[in-house]
């Protein structure tokens, strides 16, 4: 089976730091898979590298179809005379000169995607308007209008509460299902525990990938840190902390909340 | 007020207003008000250096003006673009000043460039007025989707293929021309309120983007009708009917929503 996504060998380089060192990994197609780390860790870079803004300055990524993108945050002025579904429209020809005539048919797959992210009850909405959980909404069905082979998210669940989190994981998972790769970047992986079953888990621009259970292991995030990480389960939740042997002493790298 | 002496003044008028109304509605869109304002006051100087050297107007109008936007699109990329447009703006309009008084037409030629002889235009004023009122309606509508998608979310139009420099270079290269043309006409001052008061009321009174153009464009033709009308009715500037009825409609759309 052609993998939805393949990285090998990825340097980035931003301002003379590089940012990611040699980092590798590729996802099967319907794969759900968190992009975890600390803030700062690389995770925008790398998926602004898969995207193509970035330009890596050694390694490839090879993607096996189309890709969807959604950013953390669009900063909306709330009197923007966009609605939701004009925006979910903008994802299907925002980039074709010409004169905007309407279409039926357009119009009927505009709305299909918005009550398949459960956001036609405010399509008519202006954008800036709506809250944080119900503009990730319509910024996924903005990303999935063009039916993308993999679904790039970049910390769509920051700032949301733990409600709109988890109905957002819920819709993701859906799409995962469905077939699409979900790639979906996080400083928190546990919101995500129960719906990945691929991890990327970027430190110090390098990366370790695999199931959960693979990778969030003390052996591999302290190779990866480079000290002591003990990795500590409660209440089926991780928490990821730098150990007494670590060099930053009792430093959260990861937090649960 | 309908004798033929006026006829021109009307369809002068009308054509300004439906130019300024749609380059209007993506002025506050894209949040260019600033150089909305900018690129008139910079084209005037370019008037102000043709009398001096007894050439046609146009031209000295448009080369100030293309060089606004070359300078605007410089700019942008400092650190303080803000702050360094208003002092080019100021630089510019000593430099008018300067031309105007060399040419020894000072006080005349500075009310005519900044707030126009809309009840002096005659047959000679209809030409480029058609070229504007028609044409930049026409190249704006070609653009309104990659130009909406673009001010809305830049990174996800890039992600479509679309140069967010080159749209910037695009829209203001036909501000520039259409402040080239009009400035004439309708003064520096009359084409920027004419600009932002229309297109800042319609973003209150609709949510969508085609009916906000529509409204703009509206408004702007009966505020320019009522003030060419209340001109000549009581013998005062048009300038200041212009600006008035834009402020009034404005805060009347706010208070409505």
């Amino acid at each position: 089976m052609t993998a939805a996504l393949n990285v090998e060998g990825l340097r980035v380089t931003l301002g003379g730091r590089e940012v990611l060192h040699d980092v590798g990994f590729s996802l099967e197609p319907g794969a759900f898979c968190g992009l975890i780390g600390a803030n700062g860790s690389g995770k925008t870079t790398l998926l602004r590298t898969i995207l193509g803004f970035t330009s890596p300055s050694a390694g490839r990524v090879a993607l096996g179809g189309a890709a969807g993108y959604v950013p953390q945050k669009l900063q909306l002025d709330p009197d923007m005379p966009v609605r939701a579904r004009d925006f979910v429209e903008l994802g299907l020809n925002g980039h074709r000169f010409g004169f905007p005539l309407p279409s039926r048919a357009r119009r009927a797959k505009v709305e299909e995607m918005l009550a398949a992210v459960d956001a036609a009850g405010f399509a008519g909405q202006r954008i800036g308007e709506l809250s944080g959980g119900q503009q990730q909404r319509v910024l996924i069905a903005h990303a999935l209008i063009r039916q993308p082979k993999l679904l790039l998210l970049d910390e769509p669940l920051a700032n949301l509460d733990l409600r709109a989190a988890a109905e957002i994981i819920a819709l993701l998972r859906r799409v995962a299902k469905q077939g699409v790769t979900v790639l979906i970047s996080a400083h928190d992986m546990n919101p995500l525990l129960s719906a990945m079953d691929r991890i990327v888990y970027l430190a110090n621009g390098r990366a370790a990938s695999g199931t959960t259970q693979d990778v969030v292991r003390t052996e591999v995030l302290s190779a990866l840190y480079g000290y002591h990480i003990d990795v500590i389960r409660v209440h089926e939740r991780i928490l990821v902390v730098a150990g007494e042997h670590g060099a930053h002493g009792h430093e959260h790298v990861a937090t649960i909340p | 007020m309908f004798a033929p002496y006026m006829l021109d003044a009307w369809i002068v008028a009308t054509l300004v207003a439906l130019a300024a109304g749609c380059a209007g509605y993506f002025v506050v869109l894209r949040g260019a008000g600033f150089a909305a304002h900018a690129l008139p006051m910079a084209a005037f100087p370019g008037a102000a250096l043709a009398g001096l050297l007894g050439i046609a107007r146009f031209y000295g109008l448009a080369v100030f003006a293309l060089g606004g936007v070359a300078g605007l699109a410089w700019l942008k990329r400092a650190q303080r673009p803000d702050a360094a447009t208003a002092l080019v703006l100021v630089a510019l309009l000593g430099l008018g000043a300067l031309f105007l008084s060399l040419s020894g037409q000072y006080s005349n030629a500075v009310y005519a460039l900044l707030f126009g002889q809309i009840l002096g235009v005659g047959p000679a004023d209809l030409p480029p007025a058609f070229a504007i009122g028609l044409g930049v309606p026409l190249a704006l509508l070609a653009c309104f989707r990659p130009l909406t998608y673009s001010a809305i979310a830049p990174d996800l139009a890039a992600a479509r293929g679309l140069s967010g420099a080159g749209l910037d270079l695009l829209f203001l290269g036909l501000l520039a021309v259409t402040s080239a043309v009009a400035l004439p006409i309708a003064g520096a001052l009359l084409v920027f309120t004419l600009m932002v008061g229309p297109a800042a009321a319609a973003r209150h009174l609709t949510r969508a983007p085609l009916p906000a153009l529509g409204l703009s464009m509206a408004l702007a033709l009966v505020i320019a009708w009522a003030a060419l009308a209340l001109a000549y009715l009581t013998g005062l500037p048009s300038g200041f009917f212009v600006g008035t009825l834009s402020a009034a409609a404005y805060l009347a759309a706010r208070l409505k929503r």
